[in-house]
C-alpha cells in the first residue's frame, strides 16, 4: 500500500546541506503494523513527515495506496492527508477550546460535510476508543491517556489507510502508555495499517515489524512476533 | 474497520456550495469562540472601530436632525412661495451703486404675470428711534406690508386682526405684533388695544400672530407688521425704499415657469443687457430649503470623512492583534493543516475572524453613535433629535466589513502560508 522508492531528503542549512534521510526504500504492505525507530538524529521524525505527506522528499518516488504524492502540492497533500491518514502525536495537539466530540469532527469539516454528520461519526469514533461518556468535555477536563485516546478517535473519524503516531506513549505513564498501545492492537486487528515513530524498545516491542534507521538510511527492516498486548495489560491489572 | 471505496465515496456526496457554506458557518463559529475567549483584548481591538464608526453615526445623525426640522419649517412657508428681492453684486456695491424695486416694479410684476395667487410688497422701514414701550424696548423687524401678506406666508394673527386694506390706503399708525417683539416689550398675552412707540410714532396695537417657533436656535417671531403705506410714509422721501416681494403661485407645479417669467420681466424693465448680472434674485422656498441642505450635506460629508479615517486606524489595530493572534494560534494553524486543512480554509477562517470582530465592533459603534446624537442634541439647546437613516446603519456596518476584511488580509495570508511542518513544531 505504501512505496517509496529511493527516497533522500536534503536540508540547507546556510551553506552546508545536510541528508536527513539517504536513498529510503521501503515497502509497507495494507494492514500491517510498524515500528520506525532509531536514535534522535536518525531521520525518523523526517520519514514521518515524508510519509505523512506533511514534507515532501527531494528526492524518489512515494505512492499511497496507488497514488503518487511526491509531486503534489501543498493543497494536494492537505486532502491526501485529511482522506487517507490519520495522524496522533506525542503531545496530542487536541484544540483546548472545543470539545472532545467538536475535536475529533474537526478533519471532518475539511471534507465539507454537514455539522449533523460530523457529529454522528466523530461519537461513533470516540465510542470505539470508550469514551462516549466524555464527548462534552474539554481537554484540560481529561485525563493524558483519555486526550490520547480523544486523538485516536480523531485520527479514526476519517476512515484512514493509514495511522500514523509519532511517539504515541511519549507524555504518558507506562500503565496507560499499555493501554493505549493495546488499542493500537485491537485497531491492527480490526485491519488498520498503522506506523509507529518511536525511539523506546517496550514501544516496538508490540509491532510486527521493526525498522530501524541510522543515519538516515535503513540499518535493519525486521519482522517480529509481537508482545502479546492482552497478556500485559491483564499481567498488570 | 471498513475503508471501501463506497464510504470514501458517502463523503463527498455534499455538493461545493454546501461545502463552502458548511465551512463558513464552522468559521464564523470558530471565529465568535476565539473573540469570547480573549474578552477584554476582542473589545480593545474593536475599539478603534467602534470609535470611528460611532462618531460617524452621531454626525450623520445630528445633520439628519438639523435638516429634516429645517425642511419641515420651510415646507411650512408654503413651497409654491417665491421671494423677488434686490440683489447687488460686489462690483456694483464697490461703485457705490445700490440696486433696488421700485414701486413700478411692484405693479408690473402684479399685473403682467401670469400664474401669480396672491401678491404682496414687503418693506423694512428705517427708523431713526428704536421701539418702545415705555421703559422696554425691543430690536424687532419691522415689516411694511399689506393684508396679503398673512395669506402668502401662511401666519395669521391669534389675538385681534391683521392689518386691513383700509389700514393701508388710510396709512394708519397701527402694528400686529409677533411673539417675540410682544414678550421684548414686556406687553400683556393679549396685546390688542395697547400703544407702543415705533421710531417716534405711536402704534396701536391691533393684533397678535401665532408663534412659529425657532429656527436654528433663533426665533422666527421677532417681527412686527404695520401697513404698507404707512412704512413708506414713514421711510421719509429722502431714502428709497427696499422693496423685496412676496407671493404665490396657483400651480406649484409652473414654479420655474413664474420664476422664469418675472426673471424676463425684470431684466427688461431694469434695462439689463444680455450679458450683464441680474440685479435681483427670485427665490423659493425650496431653493433656500435646498441651499440649507447642500451645506450641512456638504459640512457633514467632510466631518464624516476626517471621522472615517479614524476607522482605518481601528482597523490598523485590528490587523495588529490578528498578527499577534496567528503567531499565538501557530500551532493551532499547524494542527489544522497537519489534519487536512487547505490553505483557503485557513485563509478564510482569519478573514472571517477580523470580519466578525470589525462588524462587531460596528455595531456597537452604531448603537453608541446613536446614544452620543441623542446626548448632543440634548446638550444643544433648542437642537432638533438627530435622526439616523438606513443607510448610515447600512454603510457603517459594511464598511466595519471591509476594513475588516482589509485588514485580515495580511494576517490571514500569515496563517494559511505556513508551512505544516513548522507550525507543528512550533512551540
Amino acid at each position: 500500500m505504501i512505496e517509496l522508492c529511493n527516497i533522500g531528503k536534503t536540508y540547507t542549512l546556510g551553506s552546508n546541506e545536510f541528508a536527513a534521510l539517504i536513498d529510503i526504500n521501503l515497502p509497507i504492505e495494507r494492514n500491517e503494523f510498524v515500528a520506525l525507530t532509531g536514535p534522535s538524529g536518525s531521520g525518523k521524525s523526517t520519514l514521518m513527515n515524508v510519509l505523512g505527506c506533511l514534507d515532501t522528499p527531494t528526492t524518489g518516488t512515494y505512492s499511497l495506496d496507488g497514488e503518487a504524492v511526491a509531486g503534489l502540492d501543498e493543497d494536494q497533500l492537505a486532502r491526501v492527508r485529511n482522506r487517507k491518514i490519520g495522524f496522533i502525536f506525542q503531545s496530542f495537539y487536541l484544540m483546548p477550546r472545543t470539545t472532545t466530540l467538536d475535536n475529533v469532527a474537526q478533519p471532518l469539516i475539511y471534507r465539507g460535510l454537514a455539522p449533523a454528520v460530523r457529529q454522528k461519526l466523530a461519537a461513533e469514533a470516540l465510542t470505539r476508543v470508550g469514551l462516549e461518556d466524555r464527548m462534552h468535555h474539554k481537554p484540560n477536563e481529561l485525563s493524558g491517556g483519555q486526550r490520547q485516546r480523544v486523538a485516536v478517535a480523531r485520527a479514526l473519524v476519517g476512515r484512514p489507510e493509514l495511522l500514523l503516531a509519532d511517539e504515541p506513549t511519549g507524555n504518558l505513564d507506562s500503565k496507560t502508555a499499555k493501554e493505549i498501545l493495546g488499542l493500537f492492537s485491537e485497531l491492527h486487528a480490526d485491519g488498520i495499517t498503522i506506523v509507529i515513530v518511536t525511539h523506546d524498545p517496550a514501544v516496538a516491542a508490540y509491532c510486527h515489524r521493526v525498522v530501524r534507521l541510522h543515519d538516515g538510511r535503513i540499518a535493519e527492516d525486521r519482522a517480529q512476533q509481537p508482545e502479546s498486548a492482552r497478556h500485559t495489560v491483564e499481567a498488570s491489572a | 474497520m471498513t475503508t471501501s471505496s463506497d464510504d470514501k465515496l458517502a463523503y463527498d456526496e455534499s455538493s461545493r456550495t454546501a461545502a463552502f457554506l458548511y465551512a463558513l458557518q464552522e468559521c464564523i463559529r470558530s471565529a465568535l469562540g476565539s473573540i469570547r475567549a480573549h474578552g477584554l483584548r476582542s473589545f480593545l481591538t474593536m475599539l478603534g472601530i467602534i470609535i470611528g464608526v460611532s462618531s460617524v453615526i452621531c454626525v450623520i445623525s445630528l445633520q439628519q436632525g438639523l435638516t429634516q426640522s429645517v425642511m419641515n419649517q420651510l415646507q411650512g412657508l408654503g413651497g409654491n412661495t417665491l421671494n423677488v428681492h434686490a440683489d447687488t453684486s460686489l462690483q456694483d456695491r464697490m461703485r457705490g451703486k445700490i440696486s433696488h424695486l421700485s414701486q413700478s416694479d411692484v405693479d408690473q410684476i402684479r399685473y403682467r404675470i401670469d400664474g401669480i395667487g396672491n401678491i404682496t410688497p414687503v418693506v423694512q422701514p428705517r427708523f431713526s428711534a428704536g421701539i418702545r414701550n415705555g421703559e422696554n424696548s425691543t430690536v424687532a423687524q419691522v415689516l411694511a406690508t399689506t393684508s396679503y401678506f398673512q395669506v402668502v406666508r401662511q401666519t395669521f394673527p391669534r389675538y385681534g386682526r391683521f392689518i386691513t386694506e383700509s389700514d393701508d390706503t388710510t396709512r394708519r399708525r397701527v402694528v400686529v405684533l409677533a411673539e417675540k417683539a410682544r414678550e421684548d416689550l414686556k406687553l400683556p398675552e393679549n396685546p390688542v388695544g395697547q400703544f407702543i412707540q415705533i421710531g417716534n410714532e405711536w402704534f396701536k396695537v391691533v393684533g397678535l400672530m401665532e408663534p412659529r417657533g425657532e429656527m436654528f436656535g433663533m426665533s422666527q417671531d421677532n417681527y412686527m407688521v404695520i401697513p404698507y403705506q404707512t412704512g413708506l410714509s414713514l421711510s421719509g422721501v429722502a431714502t428709497q425704499p427696499d422693496i423685496s416681494l412676496l407671493l404665490t403661485v396657483d400651480d406649484i407645479e409652473a414654479l420655474d415657469a413664474v420664476t422664469e417669467r418675472i426673471d424676463a420681466l425684470m431684466r427688461r424693465l431694469h434695462k439689463i443687457g444680455k450679458d450683464q448680472p441680474d440685479d435681483f434674485k427670485v427665490e423659493s422656498s425650496q431653493s433656500a430649503a435646498e441651499m440649507i441642505t447642500n451645506i450641512s450635506g456638504t459640512i457633514t460629508l467632510v466631518v464624516a470623512a476626517v471621522v472615517g479615517i479614524s476607522l482605518i486606524v481601528g482597523g490598523v489595530g485590528i490587523m495588529n492583534i490578528m498578527l499577534v493572534s496567528v503567531t499565538e494560534r501557530t500551532r493551532e494553524i499547524g494542527i489544522a493543516k497537519a489534519l487536512g486543512a487547505p490553505r483557503q480554509y485557513i485563509l478564510m477562517q482569519f478573514l472571517i475572524e477580523a470580519m466578525v470582530l470589525a462588524v462587531i465592533g460596528g455595531l456597537i459603534g452604531i448603537a453608541f453613535g446613536f446614544l452620543l446624537g441623542y446626548a448632543a442634541a440634548g446638550a444643544i439647546p433648542n437642537f432638533p433629535p438627530p435622526s439616523v437613516p438606513w443607510w448610515a446603519i447600512i454603510g457603517a456596518t459594511g464598511f466595519s466589513a471591509l476594513v475588516g476584511v482589509l485588514f485580515g488580509i495580511l494576517p490571514a495570508s500569515k496563517a494559511a502560508n505556513l508551512a505544516p511542518i513548522d507550525a507543528l513544531r512550533h512551540e
